[in-house]
Parts: C-alpha cells; sequence; structure tokens
C-alpha cells in the first residue's frame, strides 16, 4: 500500500468536514459541492454570490496550499477527451437527479444521519467499485 | 458577513481537498480500483478523508439542530425530503459511473479549476450541461 497517505488524508478530511460544519453554523446551508455550483444561477442575487463566493473558495483553497507548501498539488488526468467529456455529462446529470454528491450526501449527508444520503453514498461507491473495475481491469483503459 | 463566510468556508474545502489529495483523480482512482488490494497496490486514503470530515463535521450537525438560526442570520436550511425514491437511487448510480470512469467529482473538479487545463475545463462544462440537462428533462 505504497500509495496510502493516511495523515494528509484525514488531515484534509477534516479540514472538509470543519469547512461542511462552519457553513452550517455560519450561513445554515449544506456544503454540497454540486447543489452549490447547479444553483449558481437561482434564487436571489444574495443566493447566487453567497454560492459564488463559495466556489471562489473552493478554487482559491489549492492555491493557498501551493503557496504554503510551496509546490502545486498534484493533478493526474490520463482519461482521453472524449470519455472525460461524457464522464463529465454523467456525473452532472446524476448530481443534480440523485440530490447530491459526496460532499452533500456522503459528507453533510451522512453527518446529520440522513437516510437518504446513506442510500446515495452506498450507490455511487458502489457503482464507482464497479465502474473502476470495468473500466481499467475489463477494457484496460 | 454571509458572503466572507463562504468565502472562507470555500477556501477551507479547498485547501482540504488539496491536502488530502483527492483533488487528484489518480488518487481517487486509487481508491476506487479495489482490485489493486490484490496486488497491494490500493490505496484506502479516500475512506479515511471520509471518516475525518464525518468526526469533524457531526457534532456541527448535531448541535445546529437546537438552534433556531444560523450565527450569520437566517434560517438553517436542511433538505426536508425523506423518501427513498428512484431519481435518488439512480442518480446516484449514474453519478457513481461518471466518478468511477474519471476519478473527478464535483468538488475536486471545481478545485481542480486552480490548475486550469483542458482537461479540467472540459470535464466542468460537461458536468454544468449535464445538471442543465437533468433540469430541463425534470421540468417536463
Amino acid at each position: 500500500m505504497e500509495n496510502f497517505t493516511p495523515i494528509s488524508a484525514l488531515t484534509g478530511g477534516a479540514m472538509i468536514g470543519l469547512a461542511a460544519g462552519l457553513y452550517l453554523i455560519l450561513n445554515g446551508r449544506i456544503a454540497g459541492i454540486s447543489g452549490i455550483v447547479g444553483n449558481l444561477a437561482t434564487g436571489t442575487t444574495r443566493q447566487k454570490l453567497e454560492r459564488l463566493a463559495f466556489v471562489v473558495g473552493l478554487v482559491a483553497g489549492p492555491l493557498i496550499f501551493t503557496l504554503v507548501a510551496g509546490v502545486a498539488p498534484a493533478i493526474t488526468i490520463t482519461t482521453s477527451l472524449p470519455v472525460l467529456a461524457l464522464a463529465g455529462l454523467v456525473v452532472g446529470y446524476g448530481t443534480s437527479m440523485g440530490s447530491g454528491c459526496t460532499s452533500g450526501h456522503g459528507i453533510c449527508g451522512l453527518a446529520r444521519f440522513s437516510p437518504r444520503s446513506v442510500v446515495a453514498t452506498l450507490a455511487f461507491i458502489g457503482s464507482g467499485l464497479a465502474t473502476t473495475f470495468f473500466m481499467r481491469h475489463v477494457l484496460g483503459v | 458577513m454571509r458572503l466572507l463566510a463562504a468565502l472562507v468556508c470555500g477556501t477551507l474545502f479547498g485547501a482540504g481537498l488539496a491536502v488530502s489529495g483527492m483533488i487528484n483523480p489518480e488518487k481517487v482512482l486509487g481508491f476506487l480500483d479495489i482490485a489493486a488490494i490484490a496486488t497491494n497496490s490500493w490505496d484506502p486514503s479516500l475512506a479515511l478523508v471520509m471518516a475525518g470530515g464525518l468526526v469533524v463535521a457531526t457534532p456541527f450537525f448535531i448541535w445546529a439542530k437546537s438552534q433556531p438560526t444560523a450565527l450569520c442570520g437566517g434560517d438553517i436550511s436542511l433538505p426536508v425530503k425523506r423518501k427513498i425514491d428512484r431519481p435518488l437511487v439512480i442518480g446516484g448510480l449514474l453519478f457513481g459511473v461518471g466518478w468511477g470512469i474519471a476519478g473527478l467529482c464535483p468538488g475536486p473538479a471545481i478545485a481542480a479549476l486552480s490548475q486550469p487545463r483542458t482537461s479540467i475545463l472540459l470535464f466542468v462544462a460537461a458536468m454544468l450541461a449535464g445538471m442543465a440537462l437533468h433540469r430541463l428533462f425534470a421540468r417536463q
């Protein structure tokens, strides 16, 4: 398990959990990224600006990490562009249909013991595992 | 105040994705590829990211239940739907398929825009199109 990074995973996870917790008690909202991004154009101007501020922060966070760490976080993408576009389309459609993603269901939903989020999280982790297996070991891409 | 809070929370979230390595699709796929257990090269990091996130977030969600309003004013808005219906399950399954193909979910995809490359821009554009497409169908 040479790729396993338990300390940084727990630290980063705690930061994500803290961000979600603070967003809930400060602004009274769920830090679900698919919901925030998908609703950038809905609601009042104040609501739109608030979501936009969260998204700006989401992009700024890794830049601040780069300043502090002195090196940019690794982002390795080996998927071809057409397949990547298809995956993006399915991720967008699925998260909109299922009312959430890894953050909204996987962190916020599970943190408030929502049965719907337990089901959604099991569904996307299950199909994610099956899909990666199929891609890597059946199709061999 | 609400805007500043949203900016700070988003920044902390994005930094957490960078620290944990979840901003990297390769690392996410290293978790989703459970066949790698056989070769001892599986990366369970994602499970610890979720565990760490849940341990920290849960007390906030429990405490919020007893609060009438959010600290920056306004209501505490939580999803009211209880029913486990078809869109929830099918949507979740579909999302997992896209996630399993590319190793990208919405949070890391947006955070990865901090390194704007064609591949990331394309994924985010397609993701937004997918969201818009579902809304279009759902409205009918």
